[in-house]
């Protein structure tokens, strides 16, 4: 028998599973070195370090998923883990939030990470006139007490569940208590890279700490860099030609380039990102549930997905709970394309046909104009004369939406159910663009909110994605991919985050050169 | 010599008078395009309270007149003011983030130096070249050699920039990687490797303007060809090549100068497809970011950078083609 050395045992595949049945994680084939070119889409030259105002990709993934660490982290499995905070426990009625803090976290500038840091960059949310994002999520606590420099309670001022997840928002991210200003200038935080140049709307450059926290499980690469490509064909162009390693938002109209290209691999996930056709459900004849219910089996969401997503999604069922999220409800019975049937609905609203106006732009999503149109050809077979408005994009968001019965909208998703539905469904919120009445539903919000026991979570939330697709005031076609692409240097443990794009935005502490 | 400073005096003046009837327009054009700032920059957030909250922090909500005269009144003291992302930026934060200021200046500071050391290359490669090709077509016209180049530059300069873009990045960096598609210069790059990056645009470039000045060079010794000393020179038996850059070229000069100023004017306002294509950090890209969010304050800042240019430049053409003719330099 040949001996095998430890080295040949770690490259050959048997040992592989050897490892794995040790409960070695596989990640431990992971290899440290090199430069992370990264060319990415949606950067601004009115980008900057503080998390508050951050809003696309490229600050996403060079804060969030780099420079910058939150307190908790959902992982590329989509469990929930501790980022900063080792662990955390609630009271009962999920109000009182007790969060240990990982001891001996330094900040790039020296400055030990602590209590106090947590304190004063939550506090950077509810400032007087600050404007962020996240603000919702940190005007819910009522009070913020430090229990010891690596200990805080938290208490809310209604039960929430999802508060642990909520932390992991990108837009809240920990600067140092006192430095706040400095850290925000220049990128001070506690991530695996540091700043070593940053040129708003151009380009980023990190370089590894010499030690971090996650030594071991994140961090692969040298340095990294993100270069700001907003052009799509330009992007593309530069993995083509080995400019960069990897690009985000792939232009599906050139992806079979792409493919036909071997050193290039293109990665997609479903995650929660959809788009809707909401109702005002207070208008006629969008009030009567028979109309909403004919209008969601007039649409053929097949054919929307291959022509509009190319492919690249995944039909949705009028609900807008995700893949990605914790209770998504896959086994709901799908709202189908079946004109007979829209036929019946119709009827029972006492109708022969229907003749309504559905108001489109492509500011909307790429593409809603002809999933517009394909939505009238597949509807004229129910009896449903469906007259496509072409609006301007221009002051659509303004104009449009909310404001015609019938349009075309898209959403990002949210990374918790309550979230969602607080966004866009909760009776009363300025967003929510169908207006339904629901008196089940809202109950349902509200007791769910507070419920700590995750079974009856799962049946609560299943139950609301019920009650949208059935009777709610939205028809939601599909979900659409992330779609990315990388260079066949690149690898990664196997399992890609689908809360955002590019491996959730971690692709800097998670992928390595293989 | 006097006569010529009053005519460089007035024709500073007439410009300053052209560039601000440019700001009228570019204030009015962008007024006039559908949506704002704040709608712009809310995207979905665009509720009706939120687009006002920004419009009042802003002063959008002010008489376009008055708007303008505000602005007006700082750029004559030589404040361009302040980016509206920048302003909103800050409003974002609460308090102050003790940033340096970020005004329009010094945002587009170092973007047009960029975008000039693109021209700066652009014309180190373009002028000689398109004038020696100039001076060899005059020379061999209607030639093979003539024919073949006029056709060459004549299908370059008919093509749109970002094709000509595409066929050089798909010739020089992904068939031959010569050269990076991607021209993303930074500061603090060392000269080599900038001038390596910045070659596939300047390439770019280059085909788009050496035609007109080719032709131009071309036509104007072609047509001092038939003057009667000319027909002197060659009767003294001077070789041809003698006859075209001693004795007809600076007589050409005029027309070419008029037209080599012209393309550089042009390679400082046109470059805005080549500089998306390559990723090239110059005014260009700022511009059309700044364009599409209507951020006004750098939108009027790009075009007045633009208009002085053609100003200048056109100036300067005028005054060398005066220096270079005896007879203008000392009217009767």
């Amino acid at each position: 028998m040949t001996q095998i050395s430890r080295r040949s045992l770690l490259k050959t595949g048997a040992a592989a599973g050897v490892l794995a049945a040790t409960g070695m994680p596989l990640r431990a084939q992971a290899k440290k070195g090199g430069r992370l070119r990264l060319g990415l889409a949606g950067a601004n030259t009115s980008d900057s370090w503080d998390g508050r105002t951050h809003s696309d990709s490229f600050m996403i993934m060079a804060a969030h998923g780099c420079v910058f660490d939150c307190l908790t982290e959902v992982g590329a499995d989509g469990q929930l883990k501790g980022e900063l905070a080792e662990s955390w426990e609630a009271s009962a009625d999920a109000k009182t939030w007790t969060f240990k803090l990982r001891q001996g976290v330094t900040f790039h500038n020296g400055k030990a990470f602590g209590a106090d840091d947590v304190i004063a960059s939550l506090g950077m949310h509810t400032e007087e006139g600050a404007k962020s994002a996240a603000k919702p999520i940190v005007s819910s606590i009522s009070e913020m007490k430090k229990i010891n420099d690596h200990e805080i309670e938290l208490t809310l001022a209604a039960g929430n569940a999802d508060f642990p997840f909520l932390l992991s928002d990108y837009h809240i991210l920990m600067f140092p208590a006192g430095q706040i200003e400095e850290a925000i200038a220049k990128g001070i935080g506690t991530g695996m890279y540091e700043v070593v140049s940053f040129d708003p709307g151009v380009r980023f450059v990190g370089k590894r700490v010499a030690s971090h926290y996650k030594d071991g499980s994140a961090g692969w690469f040298d340095e990294v860099e993100a270069i700001a490509i907003n052009d799509s064909s330009a992007r593309m162009n530069a993995l083509m030609t080995g400019q960069v390693d990897a690009v985000n938002r792939v232009d599906v109209k050139t992806e079979a380039l792409l493919k036909a290209n071997p050193a290039v691999n293109i990665f997609e996930v479903t995650g929660n990102q959809h788009y809707t056709f909401p109702m005002l459900t207070g208008t006629d004849p969008y009030s009567n549930i028979s109309v909403r219910k004919a209008l969601k089996h007039a649409i053929n969401r097949e054919e929307l997905v291959e022509k509009i997503l190319q492919g690249h999604g995944k039909v949705a069922n009028d609900h807008p709970i995700g893949p990605a999220n914790q209770y998504y409800a896959a086994d709901l019975e799908q709202n189908s394309y079946d004109p007979d049937k829209a036929k019946f609905y119709l009827k029972e609203a006492g109708m022969d046909s229907l003749s309504v106006d559905l108001s489109a732009a492509n500011a909307a999503f790429s593409g809603a104009i002809d999933a517009a149109q394909l939505y009238q050809a597949s509807a004229k077979a129910a009896g449903i004369n469906i007259n496509v408005v072409q609006e301007p994009d221009d002051g659509y968001w303004s104009n449009v939406w909310l404001k015609k019965p019938w349009c075309a909208c898209y959403w990002s998703g949210r990374a918790t159910e309550d979230w969602m539905f607080s966004t866009a469904y909760e009776s009363g919120v300025p967003w929510n663009d169908t207006n339904w009445e629901n008196a089940r539903f809202q109950e349902l919000l509200l007791t769910a909110r507070a419920e700590l026991d995750s079974s009856k979570r799962r049946d609560m939330y299943t139950e609301m994605q019920m009650l949208m697709s059935s009777e709610g005031g939205t028809v939601i076609p599909m979900y659409a991919n992330y779609v990315d692409a990388h260079s066949t240097k690149l690898t990664n443990s196997g399992t890609i985050g689908n809360v955002f794009q590019m491996d959730s935005s971690r692709m800097m502490e998670r992928w390595w050169f293989a | 010599m006097s006569g010529l400073l009053k005519i460089i005096i007035q024709r500073l003046f007439l410009g300053l008078i052209t560039l601000l009837v440019v700001s009228v327009i570019i204030f009015t054009a962008v007024n006039l395009l559908p949506g704002d700032f704040a709608q712009a920059i809310l995207g979905q957030g665009a509720t009706e309270e939120a687009v006002a909250a920004i419009r009042e922090q802003l002063g959008l909500d002010q008489h376009p007149v008055q708007r303008y005269f505000q602005w007006l009144a700082g750029a004559l003291q030589g404040d361009l003011g302040t980016p509206m992302s920048q302003a909103l930026f800050k409003s974002f934060a609460g308090t102050n983030t003790g940033e340096s200021d970020v005004t329009v200046l010094s945002q587009i500071g170092p973007r047009f130096a960029n975008t000039m050391f693109l021209a700066a290359v652009t014309a180190a490669i373009a002028v000689p070249l398109s004038i020696f090709l100039g001076i060899l077509t005059a020379l061999y016209r209607n030639s093979a050699f003539d024919r073949a180049m006029n056709v060459f530059t004549l299908s370059s300069i008919s093509s749109p920039e970002f094709f000509l873009a595409y066929i050089l990045i798909l010739f020089l960096a992904v068939l031959n990687p010569i050269f990076p598609s991607l021209s993303n210069i930074f500061e603090g790059m060392a000269f080599g490797d900038r001038l390596e990056k910045t070659m596939l645009p300047a390439l770019t470039l280059t085909l788009v303007v050496t035609a007109h000045m080719m032709r131009m060079t071309r036509a104007a010794i072609i047509n001092l060809l038939a003057s009667p000393y000319i027909e002197m020179a060659r009767l003294k038996g001077l070789s041809p090549m003698r006859v075209i850059v001693k004795h007809a070229l600076p007589n050409a000069l005029a027309p070419i100068i008029n037209v080599v100023a012209l393309n550089l004017a042009y390679l400082i306002t046109g470059v805005v497809i080549v500089e998306v294509v390559f990723v090239y950090p110059g005014i260009g890209q700022l511009f059309v970011d700044s364009v599409k969010i209507r951020d006004i304050p750098v939108v009027q800042a790009c075009c007045l950078i633009f208009a002085a240019a053609y100003i200048l430049l056109n100036l300067t053409a005028d005054i060398l083609s005066i220096i270079s003719n005896p007879r203008l330099r000392h009217p009767k």
